[in-house]
C-alpha cells in the first residue's frame, strides 16, 4: 500500500533497532504490533531500541507501548528521538536515549577521574521505589523519602531531608561524602562502610557524613 | 456536563478504598449528584457487597467491555438514592480481561450519563491499578496512619506523577486519636510531611464502619456518625466547597496551639 515502509528493523549489537517512519502515532503502533504478531519467534525475548524520529511522546503513550511489548516478551530499553519531549519522557521512564550506553554503574570507577560537571541533578521528592544510580556525584533538590535509594560513584548532596537509603562512593571512593539538610537516612554507606541511622535524631540541622579513619561520622554541614 | 472520573487507590491493601468509594458515592448522591461507581477490582469484587447491591448483579464490567450487554444494562441502580449506580466487577475473570484503553472507552461512554465516576482500584501497582487510573481525572490515595501503608502510598504517589495522573489527593483513614496522642501512630502532620500532597479527608477509626459495610448500608447516610461526616466532607471538598477539617480530624492542631513540634 505505502511506498515507504512505516517500520524498518535491523539487528544491532544491543538487540534490535526499530526505526519508525512518518505517520500518526496510532498507525505506527499498529504497524509495529502487526510486525510483532506476524513474526513472534523473531521478536520473542528481544531487546528493542526504538527510533521514533520527531514524534513527540508523553509518558502515558510510551509506558503503554513498553507494557504492550513486555507482555509479548520484548524489552524496550532505548528510545531515540529528535523531540526533546520524547527524550525527557524516555528518561523519566528510565529508558536510554542513545545507543552507546554508558558503562553500567556497577563498574568500579575512580571518581577523581570524573569532572564535577558529570554530577547528576535530580528534582525531588524521590519517593518510595525510586532508584537513582550514577557513576559520579548526585545532587537532589528535594526530599529523599524512605524506600527511595541513591547509589552514586561520587558524593551525594540532598537539598532536603534524606530519609531513604544512600550509598556514596559506591565504586570504592572513600573521599565521597553525603550531605543533607536533614540527615536521617534509613541506611548510609560510603565506599565499603555501612551505618544504620538511629530512628530519630531530632537534629534538624544540615549535616555531612564522611569516612574518618575508616569510620562513618556525621557532623554539622559548614561550607 | 461531562462527569469527572475519580479513582481511589492505595498501594497497600485493606486500608479502606472500597469503604471510601461506597461512602463518598453515597455522600455525593445524597447531595443531588449523579454518581456511577465502577468496581475495578476484577476477580476480587466487593464494592457490591459494601453497597448492598450484590444480589442484583446480572451483568458486569467485563460483559460491557466484551460487548455482551449495553452499558445501561450493567448499571445497577441503588435502592436508596435515585441517581447512584454501580457497575460491578466480574468475579470469575481476572484483571487481564480489561485493558487501560477499555477503561478509557467505558468511562467516555459513561461520562455524559452522570456527574461523577468513582473507580475502586485494586491494591498494588500492577495491571489492575493501571487499568483503574487510566481514565482518571483525579486520583485519591487512601492510607492508614501506619508506616508501611504510608510507604506504599508514597510509591503510588510517585507512579501517579510519572504517569501524569498527579498530583494525588490524600485520604487518611482509620485515624485513632487516642493512639496518635500516645505517639503509637503516625500523626496527620507526620504523614503530610512525608507525602507532601494535598489532604482531602481524615476519617476516624470507627467500628460502625465495619458494621455498616457488613449490612451493605454505607454509614454516610447517618449524619451523626463522625466517620460518616468525614466522608461527607470529602464529597463536599470534591465538589469544590471549602470545608474546614473537623477538630477531631486534626490531632496536630493541639500541638500547634501549644507551640510544640508535632513529632
Ligand atoms: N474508618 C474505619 N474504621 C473502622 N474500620 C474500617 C474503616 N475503614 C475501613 N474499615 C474496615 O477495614 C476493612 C478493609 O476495608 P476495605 O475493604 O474498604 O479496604 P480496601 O482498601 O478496599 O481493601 P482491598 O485492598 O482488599 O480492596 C473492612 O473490614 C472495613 O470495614
Ligand atoms: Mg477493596
Amino acid at each position: 500500500m505505502d511506498d515507504l515502509p512505516l517500520i524498518q528493523i535491523k539487528g544491532i549489537r544491543d538487540g534490535l533497532l526499530v526505526t519508525l517512519g512518518q505517520a500518526p502515532w496510532p498507525d505506527l503502533l499498529a504497524a509495529l504490533a502487526h510486525q510483532v504478531e506476524t513474526q513472534p519467534a523473531f521478536f520473542q525475548g528481544a531487546r528493542l531500541a526504538l527510533d521514533v524520529g520527531s514524534c513527540a511522546l508523553r509518558v502515558a503513550e510510551l509506558s503503554a507501548l513498553r507494557d504492550q511489548l513486555s507482555e509479548r516478551g520484548i524489552t524496550l530499553w532505548a528510545v531515540l528521538s529528535e523531540s526533546s519531549l520524547t527524550e525527557a519522557t524516555a528518561q523519566n521512564l528510565g529508558l536510554a536515549t542513545r545507543l552507546s550506553k554508558p558503562k553500567p554503574p556497577q563498574v568500579q570507577e575512580v571518581s577523581e577521574a570524573i569532572p564535577a560537571e558529570a554530577a547528576k541533578w535530580v528534582r525531588g521528592p524521590l519517593r518510595s521505589g525510586a532508584k537513582i544510580t550514577h557513576e559520579g556525584p548526585v545532587v537532589v533538590l528535594g526530599d529523599v523519602n524512605p524506600g527511595a535509594e541513591i547509589v552514586a560513584g561520587g558524593s551525594v548532596i540532598v537539598w532536603g531531608r534524606l530519609r531513604g537509603v544512600v550509598h556514596a562512593g559506591a565504586g570504592g571512593d572513600e573521599k565521597a561524602v553525603v550531605c543533607a539538610l536533614e540527615l536521617s537516612p534509613t541506611q548510609l554507606r560510603i565506599a565499603g562502610e555501612i551505618a544504620i541511622s538511629p530512628r530519630k535524631q531530632g537534629k534538624n540541622q544540615p549535616e555531612v557524613a564522611r569516612l574518618v579513619d575508616g569510620r562513618l561520622v556525621a557532623e554539622p554541614w559548614q561550607a | 456536563m461531562a462527569a469527572k472520573v475519580v479513582t481511589i487507590s492505595s498501594g497497600k491493601g485493606g486500608v479502606g478504598k472500597t469503604t471510601s468509594v461506597a461512602n463518598i458515592a453515597v455522600a455525593l448522591a445524597a447531595r443531588g449528584q449523579r454518581v456511577a461507581c465502577v468496581d475495578g477490582d476484577i476477580g476480587l469484587r466487593n464494592l457490591d457487597v459494601v453497597m448492598g447491591l450484590e444480589n442484583r448483579i446480572v451483568y458486569d464490567l467485563v460483559d460491557v467491555i466484551e460487548g455482551r450487554c449495553r452499558l445501561r444494562q450493567a448499571m445497577i441502580r441503588d435502592k436508596r438514592l435515585p441517581e447512584l449506580y454501580l457497575i460491578p466487577a466480574a468475579q470469575t475473570r481476572d484483571k487481564t480481561a480489561v485493558s487501560p484503553s477499555d477503561m478509557v472507552r467505558l468511562c467516555d461512554e459513561l461520562r455524559p450519563e452522570v456527574d461523577w465516576i468513582l473507580i475502586d482500584s485494586p491494591a498494588g501497582i500492577e495491571r489492575g491499578f493501571k487499568n483503574a487510573i487510566a481514565a482518571a481525572d483525579r486520583v485519591l490515595v487512601v492510607t492508614n496512619p501506619d508506616v508501611s501503608a504510608v510507604r506504599d502510598a508514597d510509591r503510588v504517589v510517585g507512579i501517579l506523577d510519572a504517569e501524569e495522573k498527579g498530583p494525588a489527593l490524600l485520604v487518611i483513614n482509620r485515624v485513632n486519636t487516642d493512639m496518635v496522642k500516645r505517639g503509637d501512630m503516625l500523626s496527620v502532620d507526620d504523614i503530610l510531611d512525608l507525602l507532601a500532597i494535598d489532604l482531602i479527608g481524615i476519617v476516624p477509626e470507627d467500628e460502625n464502619v465495619i458494621v455498616a459495610s457488613n449490612k451493605g448500608q454505607p454509614l454516610t447516610l447517618d449524619t451523626k456518625n463522625r466517620a460518616g461526616q468525614a466522608f461527607q466532607n470529602i464529597a463536599r471538598r470534591l465538589m469544590g466547597e471549602q470545608v474546614a477539617f473537623l477538630e477531631l480530624e486534626t490531632p496536630g492542631l493541639w500541638q500547634r496551639l501549644l507551640g510544640r513540634k508535632p513529632r
